[in-house]
């Protein structure tokens, strides 16, 4: 089978390690060998946070390097900047337009990037912006924001709706499915 | 069936299937997940202790009592349970006993990169170590028969990343494993020096055993390819050098001390040049050396940090990656930062404001070094900012020790903060010691401890009073504030720290991540009451923001927990939605 690479990139808290073990479910399912690798601990309190998930018939490394991402999912824009180096040339780019000023900007020591979505898109022709934030309080819940990321994404890719669909069903803690599988919704009939 | 698992959660699994039955830890970054999975189960009792010595005193006695036992912890944590280590080589076990230890190359969330190969060596005991989710429940199985075989305590070594990485993993049966009798004898469980020095002895033949293991087992195995590269690897950088080198030979160690050496040197005559991957000491690489073997490693690639298969193909090939893109543009970096609505913000606010020497301790409060609070003057390990005040106070003298600080968590300081606190007591020190009690144990993701009231299954139980432990050990002047009242508790730590006596601050409010922890509602800065004096941007809220022009609050971070309210003279937060408020 062909390999594929998928990054997720994001702040801390914004709900990376839920959408990494969606991911890694509906990985199992189509890949011979998986792996999903994700940094716990600090990070996961405001800081960048990365996760990987690799499939193929053997996968050896969990971690993703430069240039090898055939999907680059981005939680926030200058986390797309940050992490932009890791994707294939065609690789598909999709980035949640909200912004999340770290540290050194709110303090006015930096100061956050202009144009972001343009720099990207003028190197990479697979971009795809969210308005991911609003999407998701539109289903009733801004924490849904991942899972309306996950929605836009399986859009794009060759696997059926349905595993997606299982696959957060078996994952969300059952109060939250249905506003989930809305949010899911949101995300995979969002054209651009 | 196959399950997708994290390396930790394999580790359970192995746990849970070799028939164990007592497991006890203290949480720590990257370790922490193997003691929560543990729980899940309800055949293994499983507890958080109070430090992980007590947690690997715990598991001794389990073992001795016949149980198959674990316990787990982040490698710095076996430095404080380096004692009871040491000493249960001597001993051995009854039922199997297994420590895991879970290394963090790359200091993700740590304070230091030791290696842990390098106490398994000191202590004697053999280290096994996995490279992805399967080898995690596989090896663990095999470190308790290993552990029974030969008397030994056994230490599986983690990374981050094979503690952090899913992996498919086969999922067996449980074992039926019968409770081992327990026999009076003082001669392998007292270690007196009598005993010790003949169980010393027993400790220099079982390594003379487990070296012929080593040569033999399973665990290490020779992967033959291309003969023109050998590499000798073990744990993650087993993978990465797949990646990086492909198909040639590889020598891959799953028991990594001790170390064969006929094994080796039947790999190295096979091939034509040979390379050691291992991240951190040069451990394989040193012992290679001695057999006098010509291998190439740390003089190519580095001691510090974790590597990856890319850095493994530039330092070896000088291979380099070419960039795909024009972008040129700096990207500020992203640190952690308290979360909107953490308690500590309001105390780290006021230390700021007094201008006063912090002596740091290890959680999420250590973030308070970071700008704009940049209030916290040390860290070095658990518990160390109580004893740090103290000797500060020593060598600088008392009027220092009143321009002076020690701040702990809950968890810290009931993990190796109390021994500090008897020390000043006990040797007529002054120090005021804030303990931040934010109801769990935070950095570390949620997990209840001896104050919390709460036990690893969430189960009711005694709970540590912090107040009547700090007047018991003989601190007459001990107060609780509320770190939100700053006009109180900026009048408490004036008070506390000018007195010429020890004093205890107990500086409580629940994380507010806590589930049950509910604020008002999303705050917004009104611009017409704004004066754009930015005092509320010197609480290094996240939700605060400041655009040049106007400061504004991203109602996406903002959990409504007021404290700008308060910082702000102008009363310009309001609650959004509250028009003209």
């Amino acid at each position: 089978m062909r390999s594929t690479s998928i990054m997720i990139v994001g702040v801390g808290g914004q709900g990376t390690l839920l959408t990494s073990r969606i991911l890694g479910d509906v990985a199992m399912s189509r890949g011979a060998d998986v792996k999903v690798s994700e940094v716990h601990g600090m990070s996961q309190r405001g800081g960048s946070v990365v996760t990987y998930v690799k499939l193929g018939d053997k996968v050896y490394s969990p971690v993703i390097e430069k240039n090898e991402a055939d999907i680059l999912l981005c939680f926030e824009q200058l986390e797309a900047l940050r992490w932009i180096d890791y994707a294939k040339k065609d690789a598909s780019i999709i980035i949640n337009n909200q912004k999340i000023d770290p540290m050194p900007v709110i303090i006015g020591k930096a100061q956050y990037p202009q144009a972001i979505l343009e720099k990207i898109q003028k190197d990479y022709e697979n971009v795809v912006a969210v308005p991911a934030l609003d999407l998701a309080k539109a289903c009733g819940n801004i924490k849904a924001v991942n899972v309306v990321m996950i929605g836009v994404m399986a859009k794009r890719t060759d696997i059926p709706k349905e595993i997606w669909q299982e696959a957060i069903r078996k994952t969300v803690k059952p109060q939250f499915v249905d506003i989930n599988l809305k949010a899911f919704e949101a995300g995979y009939s969002f054209s651009c | 069936m196959k399950k997708l698992l994290l390396g930790n959660e394999a580790i359970a699994r192995g746990v849970y299937e070799a028939g164990a039955t007592v497991a006890s830890a203290y949480p720590g970054t990257p370790s922490t997940e193997i003691t929560e999975y543990i729980a899940q189960y309800d055949e293994i009792y499983s507890e958080w202790a109070p430090n992980e010595k007590v947690a690997m005193e715990v598991a001794i006695g389990a073992s001795f009592g016949g149980a198959r036992a674990v316990c787990a912890m982040k490698h710095v944590g076996l430095n404080v349970a380096a004692d009871p280590l040491f000493t249960a080589s001597y001993t051995g076990v009854n039922g199997g006993l297994v420590i895991f230890v879970a290394d963090d190359p790359g200091m993700h969330s740590s304070q230091n990169e030791q290696d842990t190969r390098m106490l398994g060596k000191a202590s004697k005991v053999p280290v096994l170590e996995p490279s992805d989710s399967q080898e995690c429940k596989d090896f663990t199985k095999e470190a308790f028969r290993i552990s029974e075989a030969f008397d030994t305590p056994v230490i599986v070594r983690l990374t981050t990343r094979v503690s952090h990485s899913q992996g498919l993993v086969e999922l067996g049966e449980r074992e039926s494993y019968e409770l081992k009798p327990y026999v009076k004898n003082p001669g392998k469980y007292v270690m007196m020096p009598a005993m010790a020095q003949k169980r010393h002895v027993f400790v220099e033949e079982r390594m003379q055993k487990l070296l012929e293991l080593s040569e033999t087992s399973d665990l290490n195995r020779i992967e033959w390819g291309d003969r023109k590269i050998g590499v000798i690897t073990s744990g993650i950088n087993y993978q990465y050098a797949r990646e990086a080198f492909g198909d040639v030979s590889y020598l891959k160690l799953g028991l990594v001390y001790p170390l064969p050496e006929k094994l080796i040197k039947e790999f190295a005559a096979g091939v034509e040049k040979l390379y050691v991957i291992e991240e951190l000491e040069p451990f394989i690489e040193d012992h290679c050396k001695r057999m006098g073997l010509n291998v190439i490693g740390k003089d190519v690639l580095p001691m510090v940090g974790e590597y990856s298969a890319s850095l493994i193909r530039s330092r070896v090939f000088g291979a380099s990656v070419e960039k795909l893109n024009t972008i040129q543009e700096s990207v500020p970096v992203r640190p952690p930062v308290m979360c909107a609505g953490c308690p500590h913000r309001g105390l780290y606010y006021t230390l700021k404001k007094l201008k006063l020497t912090v002596s740091g301790d290890i959680g999420c409060y250590t973030l308070g070094a970071l700008a704009p609070l940049e209030s916290v003057d040390t860290c070095v390990c658990m518990g160390a900012s109580i004893g740090m005040a103290h000797g500060m106070e020593k060598a600088m003298g008392k009027d220092a020790a009143r321009k002076t600080v020690a701040v702990i968590g809950d968890s810290t300081f009931i993990h190796s903060g109390i021994t500090g606190l008897i020390d000043i007591v006990y040797n007529k020190g002054t120090s005021t010691v804030l303990i931040l009690d934010n109801s769990i144990t935070g950095m570390t993701g949620h997990q209840q401890n001896p104050t919390t009231g709460f036990t690893i299954k969430g189960e009711p139980t005694r709970q540590v009073d912090l107040v009547k432990l700090c007047q018991a050990v003989g601190v007459d002047r001990v107060r609780v504030c509320d770190p939100f009242d700053l006009a109180d508790l900026e009048k408490a730590i004036k008070e506390e720290t000018a007195v010429d006596e020890p004093s205890v601050i107990i500086v409580q409010r629940p994380c507010a991540l806590l589930k049950n922890v509910k604020f008002n509602g999303v705050l917004r800065i009104n611009t017409a009451k704004c004066t754009k004096c930015k005092m509320c941007m010197r609480l290094g809220c996240p939700a605060i923001v400041d655009k040049g022009d106007h400061v504004e609050v991203n109602g996406a971070l903002c959990v409504g927990c007021d404290l700008c309210t308060k910082v702000c003279r102008f009363n310009a937060f309001e609650r959004a939605g509250e028009q003209n408020a």
